[in-house]
């Protein structure tokens, strides 16, 4: 009798685990089909590093994978915030791979509510742009540009915000 | 009155060297330090133990980076294909483990066994030997080869032109430059680029 109860309780939490992860699987789906990613090439993404107009911007290179970049992420958003009435703009250029754009970065978008613009590069053949975005890149990632239409500044490195923000505003006058 | 300009001169040069970065890693044509490392079985491995080698290929790699991680098959492959050829792959760790703990030495012992490693898979314990190559992610790749004054650099960069998918790779790097060292020709390409993590300090 006692091993028939024990039974009957494995099959219910059994049954409870199916339905919890089909729950999450259904949430990943509808975060999946409510959430558009801009993916571009590297040719299509130049748009963004090129601009000359009155604005400085920040291009932040990252993925969800790389644990530094998720940990700076804050830094950028707070800095989109507090300045972009001063006339700076964030762009989170995520390099993360194709088959997660579903399961992790579109979650990491609408988890983290990120403000700034998230654009995706997909583009494998990196031998062929990190150099055009910077000859001193070595193609690590936490990785950032700053620039506007009179100055550009790369920065291979991770940023806390005092950090970030006294290089940006290098580029305000 | 020239003493005190060269004097001055002298000091200029010595406050603008204290602000440049001393060591930037190596370059091509230099030659690389040996190192003795513990691998994952417990010895002690230096580039010295391979009397046979005609070079190596270096690789700093990592168990927790998901660019390395897409490489463990690939760099498994060069091993099978060159070590005997006389370029065997020597793979070290450079993550501090204590930010990294994903890639401390045991961790390191499963991911090799796991994934059947046949190489050296080394801790560069105390983070000494990566700054002097000028590692600055996972995967990296040096590949030197043997020479009267040592270790000389052929090769830093890339192990191919598509880390996620390598059915879709285009131009193989790592092989080229090991085909050109073994026929005695110039490697075309001496220096690529590819996205990888920060080694972890």
């Amino acid at each position: 009798m006692k091993q028939l109860y024990l039974l009957v309780i494995v099959v219910i939490l059994s049954c409870q685990d199916r339905k919890n992860d089909k729950a999450e699987v259904a949430i990943i789906d509808e975060v999946a089909a409510t959430t558009e990613l801009e993916i571009y090439d590297y040719s299509g993404l130049e748009q963004f590093l090129t601009r000359k107009d009155e604005k400085t911007y920040v291009v932040n290179f990252w993925a969800t994978w790389c644990a530094p970049c998720v940990k700076e992420m804050p830094y950028f958003e707070k800095l989109n915030a507090e300045y972009k009435n001063r006339g700076i703009e964030v762009i989170l250029v995520s390099l993360d791979f194709p088959k997660q754009y579903d399961t992790k970065l579109k979650p990491f978008i609408k988890n983290k509510n990120l403000q700034s613009k998230v654009v995706v590069l997909d583009d494998p053949d990196a031998n062929s742009w990190i150099p055009k975005i910077s000859e001193d890149w070595s193609g690590s990632i936490p990785a950032t540009l700053i620039y506007n239409k009179e100055k550009r500044q790369f920065y291979e490195q991770s940023f806390n915000f005092d950090e970030l923000e006294s290089e940006v505003k290098q580029f305000l006058k | 009155m020239k003493t005190l300009k060269t004097l001055l001169a002298f000091v200029a040069i010595l406050t603008l060297s204290a602000f440049t970065p001393v060591h930037n890693g190596y370059h091509i044509g230099d030659i690389a330090t040996d190192f003795k490392l513990e691998n994952i079985d417990g010895r002690m491995v230096s580039l010295a133990d391979y009397e046979d080698a005609k070079g190596f290929i270096v690789i700093f790699t990592c168990n927790t980076c998901p660019y390395a991680q897409a490489y463990e098959d690939r760099i498994v492959a060069l091993d099978e294909k060159y070590a005997d050829k006389g370029y065997p792959v020597i793979a070290i760790m450079p993550n501090n483990v204590d930010v990294q703990p994903g890639d401390n030495m045991e961790a390191m012992k499963a991911r090799a066994k796991e994934r059947g490693f046949t190489f050296p898979y080394l801790m560069d314990a105390g983070q000494k030997i990566y700054p002097q190559y000028g590692a600055t992610k996972t995967p990296h790749v040096y590949i030197l080869q043997k020479t009267k004054k040592g270790n000389e650099v052929k090769y830093i960069g890339a192990i191919d032109d598509n880390s996620r998918d390598a059915s879709a790779v285009n131009t193989r790097y790592v092989e080229n430059a090991v085909d050109a060292l073994l026929a005695g020709k110039p490697i075309k390409e001496t220096e690529t680029k590819a996205i990888g993590c920060s080694i972890k300090v």
